[in-house]
């Protein structure tokens, strides 16, 4: 029998307060009125239980929108998920989180933008910072694992030390530092927010130093970005292997971004059963195991290491989902990785970076675009 | 080799739960990650109740697993403790 996802993700919703540069929900957006009901999401839990998931990502958008989060925590729960809650923290409470705490949430994950509240809510696209830091804190209050995820790029990359500091002082157990990933929104956004090399390196010596001084009192996971790398990443460990992602319509889809490819129909969990769209489904099966793969992937040692990366970022970069990622040194599209990374050196400081005064604050209505040469993500249309 | 205190009382930390009846056999669940459970693995962290210390466990685990060579085993749980406090697994107190 097919090994089944071990973890589900579940964006139950596209609605958001934050307009993040980077987001990773895809650019087209899922409107409220085709959300999936509280039933749903509870069968689905059940089905992915059934197939041997052990956890649960409740993510959006920000979730807490929902009306119903309590309950599909709670729904979670009951299939014997381990549920986590990603979150701005923009709609919380301490007594909404007293009702998250007793529905069974037992780890949430907040990001921060920066250390700094002006710049992370320029980059948010609106004040954020302030409500992450007291969810914070109110998690910390309670029995409920926290894990910070700070998102770095050009502008507060050499602020690290700084933002781990911040994290320190928060007292989180686990922090992740997460460079951008660059699709959908933060592709729109790449030439504003890919790091130099210079950067990346004095970024990953400073983590190094402080790892060691904070060992076994906070996890710090940050590894080299993507175009930084030698090899591609094995990018959501391998197409159909590990995780599966429900978008808010109910479209099950095996990453965050493969809405992009076009020569791919996704299943909804409306229609068919979860089992038959992981294991059956063309979607899922298109990119498994190692027979679509091309040269050098097919022939390297490495490909049981990285599945050949990522087919977004091959179809995006090299035009073609089912070419090696460029990413890679050996890929002949690696000059689609190159390109800008030289662009990237050139233009160094960042341009068009955040304002540093107040005054310049995005306006949010309009929603896009606020900034001139930023593209902030929007909200999912209303009709 | 590891500097834990053997007068220690190792407890799950918060969001760490052990899921004795998974599909797939013992496992402890904890934020971003899973650990499948060999049944010493799951006797360590059943003892991990903040109650017991880390010599105290060890001598359960000792009676307990009579076959292992005393040596080793005591190695072996000092490196897994080890391993679950450096991922945020177990508190000490």
């Amino acid at each position: 029998m097919m090994q089944g996802p071990l973890a589900l993700i579940a964006e139950v919703t596209h609605r958001c307060p934050l307009h993040c540069v980077y987001c990773s929900n895809p650019l087209e957006l899922r409107r409220q009125q085709d959300e999936l009901t509280t039933e749903m999401w509870a069968r689905v839990f059940q089905q992915v239980t059934a197939m041997g998931a052990l956890q649960l990502h409740l993510t959006g958008g920000e979730p807490l929108v929902r009306k119903d989060i309590v309950q599909l925590v709670a729904a979670g729960r009951a299939a014997g998920l381990y549920v986590n809650l990603i979150t701005s923290g923009v709609g919380m409470t301490e007594q909404r989180l007293d009702e998250l705490a007793h529905a069974g949430v037992e780890h949430i994950q907040i990001s921060l933008q920066d250390s700094r509240a002006e710049e992370a809510d320029w980059i948010a696209g609106t004040r954020a910072h302030t409500s992450k830091l007291s969810l914070a804190a109110m998690i910390r209050a309670r029995k409920i694992a926290l894990t910070l995820n700070i998102v770095v790029h050009r502008a507060n990359l050499d602020r690290i030390e700084e933002m781990i500091a911040l994290a320190e002082e928060i007292g989180t157990d686990r922090l992740e530092i997460a460079h951008v990933q660059y699709y959908g929104w933060a592709l729109a956004n790449r030439e504003q927010l890919l790091p130099t090399r210079l950067q990346v390196e004095r970024s990953l010596a400073a983590v190094e130093s402080v790892r060691k001084r904070l060992k076994g009192r906070m996890q710090i996971d940050c590894v080299t970005p993507d175009y930084y790398a030698r090899f591609p990443k094995a990018c959501m460990g391998g197409w159909g292997r590990k995780v599966m992602l429900i978008d808010p319509a109910g479209q099950a889809l095996p990453c965050h971004a493969a809405g992009v490819i076009p020569e791919l129909s996704f299943e909804n969990v409306n229609d068919h059963p979860l089992r038959w769209v992981w294991e059956e489904s063309e979607a899922f099966q298109m990119f498994r195991g190692e027979a679509w793969m091309p040269e050098p992937c097919r022939s390297c040692d490495r490909r049981a290491l990285d599945f050949g990366g990522c087919r977004c970022q091959a179809l995006l970069l090299a035009g073609d989902a089912a070419k090696t990622d460029p990413v890679c040194e050996l890929s002949p599209d690696h000059a689609a990785v190159l390109s800008p990374i030289e662009h990237a050196q050139e233009t160094f400081p960042a341009p068009g970076a955040g304002p540093t005064t107040g005054e310049d604050f995005p306006q949010l209505v309009p929603l896009s675009p606020i900034a001139p040469g930023w593209q902030y993500r929007t909200n999912p249309s209303r009709n | 080799m590891t500097d834990l205190l053997r007068d220690a009382r190792p407890t799950l930390a918060a969001g760490c739960r052990l899921d004795e009846t998974a599909a797939g056999g013992p496992v402890l669940l904890m934020p971003e990650r899973a650990l499948r459970l060999n049944p010493p693995g799951l006797r360590i962290l059943q003892l991990c109740d903040g109650k017991r210390t880390i010599s105290e466990i060890l001598l359960t685990l000792c009676t307990e697993f009579p076959v292992a060579e005393g040596a080793k085993l005591e190695e072996d749980t000092l490196a897994f403790l080890e391993r679950l406090r450096t991922t945020r697994a177990i508190d000490l107190e």
